[in-house]
């Protein structure tokens, strides 16, 4: 879930492809309007919820390196960061105290800003860019300049936290799901993939791995038959806004639920992906929770069989919703193709927020579908477009 | 310090306004997309990486030599291109950091 609240008012999305940006009115009128960036890879297009509404856009072409763009008049101009995401030179790692391997002495190379994400609502102006390779980033002044987060980016357990920034996920590691604690502006929440998920609860300075109860299918059994800590492949994790006690994550390794419990030694994540239906399984990449009801969540399963084709299983592609916090799950495929095989990546679902909930997910085949009646049909919206990697709600004048 | 002229590809002309030729004083090709970078802040983060190394989609040319050091000095009269490879088609990471520096 790239963006747990929306602008109120909400009338765009925004659909970051491979090739530029489209907007599309929602509601009844889907004109789907002009790219932006034209043949740029744009990874997140995010309107800012808080007052102000600011949009960043994470871009990067094939040939040059990453940068963002901010518009603060709704998307009709756009100008570059001042000071862009980057990380350090290798020069100012060497005395950082990391261990001789780690990919950081070295030198790491920003390839593209993959998830933008709004600070608390007390703190205006304040954004946060999850990267490739794993980095987050932060900015005061409403995304104009940009530094690392030092309590993260420098910290010596990173590299093992997340496999020392080495290549595996398909595209590239990355840092994601920036997720701000709506009661506690001190708690930030972040998904590496791979890596796991870190919570930190003093404003980034420190972090802690927050993967008790999450399943690691892809290593062995630790031989003292304890849990790992970290190294977890969480796809999509948000605290649930109308809820923040209430957290949901679809993982590479089924989907949870974690309800925070105060006072609590341990914070442990139930796998509710496990009451899916068997033959539909649990792995997807996208988890979009209701913005209102701490209930209601929905899914898209994908094929994680044999050599992960990530496709719709089975080639019929479906939505699942749950209505009571992932106990029960209905497939919700009017509206869709009987048959087809399509991928759905994580920042590619989300709603506009509104009091007559519209959904929409796009695939990486160029198809958009909205939803008006929260999922139990689907229309849609738009083909034809190019890889789409993310849709968020914008308001745009 | 030379007067260089600074051949700019069309993949950067949002930087330069459509300009596709800088002259700037510099001593080295480093200094000179440096220089171009100035004048036209950001279009060097686009070619340079923080690491100081060429992007891998980029080539930096000096006459008709491919420069891997931005060290490179150069002359009065020199011409630098900047200029996208024949690939850049690709998406994602690519672990650039496990390569040697570009010296």
């Amino acid at each position: 879930m790239t963006q747990p609240i929306a602008p109120e008012g909400a009338n765009t999305w925004i659909i970051g492809t491979r090739k530029g940006a489209w907007t599309l009115q929602t509601g009844s009128k889907q004109q789907l309007g002009e790219p932006w960036f034209f043949g740029h890879q744009v990874h997140h297009v995010l309107q800012d919820p808080r007052r102000g509404g600011t949009m960043l856009a994470a871009v990067r072409t094939g040939h040059l390196g990453p940068t963002l763009y901010r518009s603060t008049d709704g998307g009709r101009n756009w100008k570059e960061s001042e000071r862009p995401p980057k990380f350090r030179a290798k020069e100012e790692s060497a005395n950082a105290g990391f261990e001789p391997d780690d990919g950081r002495l070295q030198g790491l190379t920003l390839d593209h800003v993959f998830f933008l994400a709004p600070g608390h609502a007390s703190q205006p102006g304040v954004w946060y860019a999850g990267s490739s390779p794993i980095g987050l980033f932060k900015s005061t002044d409403d995304g104009v300049t940009w530094d690392g987060v030092p309590g993260f980016n420098d910290n010596p357990a990173l590299a093992k936290w997340c496999y020392n920034f080495a290549p595996g996920t398909p595209d590239g590691p990355k840092c994601h799901s920036v997720q701000v604690d709506p009661l506690n502006a001190n708690r930030l929440l972040v998904g590496l993939s791979g890596g796991g998920l870190f919570l930190s609860e003093d404003l980034g300075k420190s972090w802690n791995p927050v993967n008790k109860g999450v399943a690691m299918d892809f290593s062995p059994p630790k031989e003292d038959g304890t849990e790992y800590e970290y190294g977890h492949d969480p796809h999509d994790a948000v605290i649930h806004p109308a809820n923040p006690r209430r957290w949901y994550h679809q993982n590479h390794c089924g989907i949870y639920r974690l309800d925070w419990q105060d006072g609590a030694k341990e914070q442990r994540w139930t796998r509710i992906g496990k009451n899916m239906p068997k033959d539909v399984g649990d792995i997807g990449f996208p988890m979009t929770c209701h913005p209102r009801n701490d209930k209601t969540i929905w899914v898209v399963p994908m094929d994680g069989g044999t050599v992960w084709p990530r496709t719709s299983v089975e080639g019929r592609p479906a939505v699942f919703r749950s209505r009571d916090a992932g106990e029960t799950w209905q497939r919700l495929d009017k509206g869709l193709p009987s048959r087809a095989w399509q991928t759905v990546l994580r920042q590619a679902m989300t709603h506009n927020g509104g009091a007559s909930l519209e959904l929409v997910f796009g695939t990486t085949s160029g198809e958009v579908y909205g939803s008006s009646d929260e999922g139990d049909s689907w229309k849609t919206l738009a083909t034809g477009l190019p890889k789409i990697m993310s849709i968020t709600a914008a308001r745009l004048d | 310090m030379a007067t260089v002229r600074v051949r700019v590809a069309a993949l950067l002309h949002s930087y330069t306004g459509g300009l596709k030729v800088v002259e700037v004083e510099a001593g080295t090709v480093g200094e000179a997309i440096a220089a171009v970078d100035r004048r036209f802040p950001g279009l060097a983060f686009r070619i340079i990486d923080e690491q100081g190394r060429i992007r891998e989609h980029m080539n930096v040319f000096l006459g008709e030599d491919k420069v891997r050091d931005l060290g490179m000095a150069v002359t009065a009269g020199a011409e630098i291109y900047i200029v996208g490879s024949l690939s850049g088609g690709k998406m994602g990471y690519d672990p650039i950091f496990l390569r040697p520096r570009i010296t």
